[in-house]
Formats: C-alpha cells, sequence, structure tokens
C-alpha cells in the first residue's frame, strides 16, 4: 500500500476537493454551516407541526440529515472517482483508491465541520450537553467504514457501467426516504419495520440521536450491526476494487 | 552468453497485453443483459504485445522503434505501471520519471502555485521537495506574475511551459520519454531543449520512444524495433535502425 508515500499527495486531493467546491462564492467554507442551517429550518417549519410527537426536532433531523448527505455526498464522490480522473489515471501510475479515498475524506471534513452547526442548534434548543457526545465517535466510525466500503463498491462497478451514476441516484433518494430522517420511526406500519432493522444507516443514526439529542447510552446492539455493516461493507469494497482495478484504465 | 555489465533496472519479462476490441461499445448494464442473453457478446482479442521481453541496463538510451500501432506506447505505459500486462512480468528498479502528456494532472481553476503542488505531488513528490523546488519551476517556467492567476486563464502555451518546468525539476533516474518534448515559443524550445539535453547527461536510464530514426540515434545507445506487438529485434542503436529503415524502404 506503501501508504505513507501517498500521504502528501492524499492532503494536497482533499484539499482540491474543498477549496474546488467553494471557490468563488463568497461566503466560501461557511456554505458548510449555512446549507445544513438553511435545510434545517425550512424542514423544520414544513414538519415539525405534522410530526409533533418528535421532541425537538431541529435536532431530531440534523443528526439524521447531516449522517445521511456525508453517505450520500461520499458514495456518490467516490463513484465518480474514477470516471473523473480519467485523463490522470491513463497518464501517471497513482495508486487508484486515492481518487475514491480523497473524494470521501473531503466529505468527512466537511461532514465534521457542520457537526458544529449541530452543536449551535442544540444550544438554542436547550439540549443537554452529556458526556455521551463522545460516545458518538463511534457510530461516526462505522458510518467512515461504511462509506469507504460503499463508495469502493460503486467506483468499481461505475467504471464498467456508466448506467450506475443513475440508478445510485434513485437508490439514494429511496434510502432517504427509507430511514427515518424527518419522520418518526414509528408511523412506519409493523409489517414494514424489518426495512429499518436491516438499515445500516438507520442503526448509525439511532446511536448519534441517543449521544447527542437523548443524552444516553445507545442500544449496543444498534452499534454492533452499524460496525459490523461498516467493516463487512469495507471489506467486500477492497476486495472488489482490488480484483477489478487493473482493467479500469481500459473502460474509463 | 549474455554478459551483463551493468545493473539491470527494468525487466521485461514475456510480457502480453491483450485488449479486448468489443465491435459496439457496451457501456450499459441493459444493453449487457440483452447482449448476455442473445449470446451477442463478441469481444475481439487484440494483442497490442505479446511475448515481449527486454532488459534495460542503468545508464542504457534505449529507442523504441516501430510504425503505428506497433505497442511502443503501450509498453511504455506497461513500464510506467500506468497498465499492468496481461502476461508476464515487469520489474522496475528506481525511480521512474515518465514525462508522458504533460499537465494531465492540473486543475483549470488551481492557480499556478496551487497547481505546481497538485501536479507535483502526483509526481510523488514531498511537500519539502516541491517547496525547496518552487522558486526554480516558477522562474524557468517564466509566468512571473501569472503565478497567483487561476489556469483557465493562461494562453496555452504558458500552461505548457509551467508544466514543463515541474516534470522536469528532478533529476530523473530513469527517464521515459514519448517524443522529444519542445513546448512554447521559439525561444522557450530552445531552453526547454537545452533543459532535456541536461537531464540526459550523466548516467540516466531512457526510455525514448519516436518516429523519426535520426533522432533516436541521437539521443540512443540501444533499440528496440516493435512490429505489430512483436518484438524483431534489439541491439545496437545503428544496427536496429538501419534494418528497420530497409524495411521501411522495402515496404514502400
Amino acid at each position: 500500500m506503501n501508504f505513507n508515500k501517498y500521504r502528501y499527495l492524499l492532503n494536497q486531493l482533499v484539499k482540491r476537493d474543498i477549496k474546488l467546491k467553494y471557490r468563488r462564492s463568497v461566503l466560501g467554507i461557511f456554505w458548510s454551516f449555512l446549507e445544513p442551517l438553511g435545510s434545517m429550518i425550512v424542514l423544520t417549519i414544513v414538519f415539525s407541526t405534522l410530526f409533533n410527537r418528535i421532541e425537538n426536532f431541529p435536532v431530531y433531523y440534523l443528526t439524521g440529515m447531516l449522517a445521511y448527505q456525508f453517505f450520500a455526498g461520499g458514495t456518490n464522490a467516490a463513484m465518480r472517482s474514477m470516471v473523473g480522473n480519467a485523463s490522470i489515471l491513463k497518464t501517471i501510475y497513482i495508486p487508484k483508491y486515492l481518487y475514491s479515498l480523497s473524494a470521501i475524506i473531503s466529505n468527512f471534513v466537511t461532514f465534521l465541520l457542520s457537526l458544529i452547526v449541530l452543536f449551535m442548534v442544540m444550544a438554542v434548543t436547550n439540549v443537554n450537553f452529556t458526556m455521551y457526545i463522545i460516545f458518538a465517535s463511534l457510530p461516526i466510525l462505522a458510518l467512515l467504514l461504511l462509506t469507504i466500503g460503499a463508495g469502493l463498491i460503486m467506483a468499481t462497478v461505475n467504471v464498467f457501467f456508466r448506467d450506475m451514476q443513475y440508478l445510485y441516484g434513485i437508490f439514494l433518494m429511496m434510502l432517504m426516504y427509507l430511514t427515518p430522517i424527518f419522520y418518526p420511526a414509528e408511523i412506519v406500519p409493523e409489517s414494514f419495520r424489518f426495512i429499518q432493522d436491516y438499515n445500516p444507516l438507520f442503526a448509525i443514526i439511532q446511536c448519534c440521536r441517543s449521544s447527542f439529542l437523548y443524552g444516553t447510552l445507545y442500544n449496543m446492539q444498534d452499534l454492533l450491526f452499524a460496525m459490523g455493516s461498516g467493516v463487512v461493507a469495507l471489506v467486500i469494497g477492497i476486495f472488489i476494487f482490488y480484483k477489478y482495478q487493473d482493467r479500469f484504465i481500459l473502460y474509463v | 552468453m549474455v554478459i551483463i555489465l551493468g545493473e539491470t533496472v527494468i525487466t521485461v519479462d514475456n510480457v502480453g497485453m491483450e485488449f479486448n476490441l468489443s465491435q459496439e461499445k457496451i457501456d450499459s448494464l441493459k444493453e449487457y443483459f440483452i447482449k448476455f442473453l442473445k449470446r451477442e457478446l463478441h469481444f475481439q482479442p487484440f494483442w497490442a504485445l505479446k511475448n515481449v521481453s527486454m532488459m534495460v541496463e542503468k545508464g542504457d538510451r534505449v529507442g523504441l522503434v516501430g510504425l503505428n500501432g506497433a505497442g511502443k506506447s503501450t509498453l511504455l505505459k506497461l513500464i510506467s505501471g500506468v497498465m499492468k500486462p496481461t502476461e508476464g512480468q515487469i520489474t522496475v528498479k528506481g525511480r521512474l520519471s515518465p514525462l508522458l502528456a504533460l499537465g494531465a494532472g492540473f486543475d483549470p481553476s488551481y492557480t499556478g502555485r496551487e497547481n505546481i503542488f497538485l501536479y507535483g505531488s502526483l509526481m510523488g513528490h514531498s511537500k519539502r521537495f516541491i517547496e525547496s523546488k518552487f522558486d526554480e519551476i516558477v522562474e524557468f517556467s517564466e509566468i512571473g506574475d501569472f503565478i497567483d492567476v487561476p489556469l483557465k486563464n493562461y494562453s496555452s502555451g504558458m500552461g505548457a511551459r509551467l508544466a514543463f518546468s515541474i516534470a522536469t525539476a528532478v533529476q530523473p533516474e530513469i527517464l521515459i520519454l514519448d517524443e522529444v518534448l519542445s513546448v512554447g515559443d521559439a525561444k522557450f524550445q530552445e531552453k526547454s531543449r537545452q533543459k532535456m539535453n541536461s537531464l540526459m547527461e550523466g548516467d540516466v536510464t531512457i526510455l525514448f520512444v519516436s518516429h523519426s530514426t535520426d533522432q533516436v540515434r541521437k539521443i540512443c545507445d540501444k533499440a528496440v524495433w516493435l512490429h505489430h506487438g512483436k518484438l524483431i529485434d534489439q541491439g545496437p542503436v545503428d544496427e536496429i535502425c538501419d534494418s528497420y529503415e530497409k524495411f521501411m524502404q522495402l515496404k514502400e
């Protein structure tokens, strides 16, 4: 892997992604805060009366949405990273996983920055800041592993079938509505609850909500399921990526 | 009995490279399934290189000659690690400096300064190394105050000059060249020619592809003749170039 040799390159690629995202916008990096804040205000106005059984809708929504957005944005960027960097891929030898990894890491940085918004909203809505907030690092780690794994899988598949970009967009939309992000989990009929049970993203979100919003320790089963899914996704992702990466260049 | 004098730096052992030339490009899942079910997945195997073996010793200057489509560029890409061979093995000892497709890693929205660090890191240099060469690169490229202007506002000559300056900032161990590089206006071309000459001094190993046997004779001391992916002959540069030229005349 000789990861150390490429640390500076990874650093550069991540920086490029973040810099270019906000270049020429007046508020620049502040959009990492303003974007989730804006969407939270809109969604709170729209849904908080509809789902008035949710206590503290803004924080409930933000924990779910930030995790979902990182997963969606990270995997999407990783998926496009091979085809998007085709011209470099064809001329300079660099371990190809770096492109996918840098795309995910830059999304992760944005995600971490947007946690500041979460803390601000928590403070404004009088949420108790407990030590359990530190425990959120574990589900967030699971989320990172899950995103890298899924990202590597999507990057590989997309090289061979470009249709994936569109199919995956639909999948992500489905995922957003199937995961209780802006509605309470209980409104889903009992017979469809299994969708939530087998949704690692929802397990992660629930762990985060316990840590941030409710100030309790999360359900260990949720955490184990989230961690397990993350590790399995990562192993499959690395396996598939390494198996097919030598053929990428013939298809990009 | 071959007596090896210098240290072998590049070994190409019985290498073959196969491309699948599908008659029609299939890159959608639906198309693939339909063709798969109809058993219409015809791939025409095409060997761009077959059974190629060669050795390059330290300090050798090897020219690759052959017609268009002989597999010269494929061989360079295999040696530089961009592609992996279908068969056989390639081992390289020492730092490669492939001067192929200059500026492929440039980002148009990045300034010249940022691109120096990005492109330098893509070529495997460390931050400290790029910083130490920074002034030299800027001076050689003659872009002056444009260093902090986004690359998309450069003239095409300026971009090429910057790419050339970064790529040649390091004294290479193994230099890989596809045609002699000369960029910019007449004045800069002369300067870049001198720079190339200084890079080729000393005991640097050179792999050089050209259509012109004159240039190969001038730069190289050994030559390899490829024809339709097969290695026809290798040996001292004059011998190989003579028989290649004779072959070309016969063809006419």
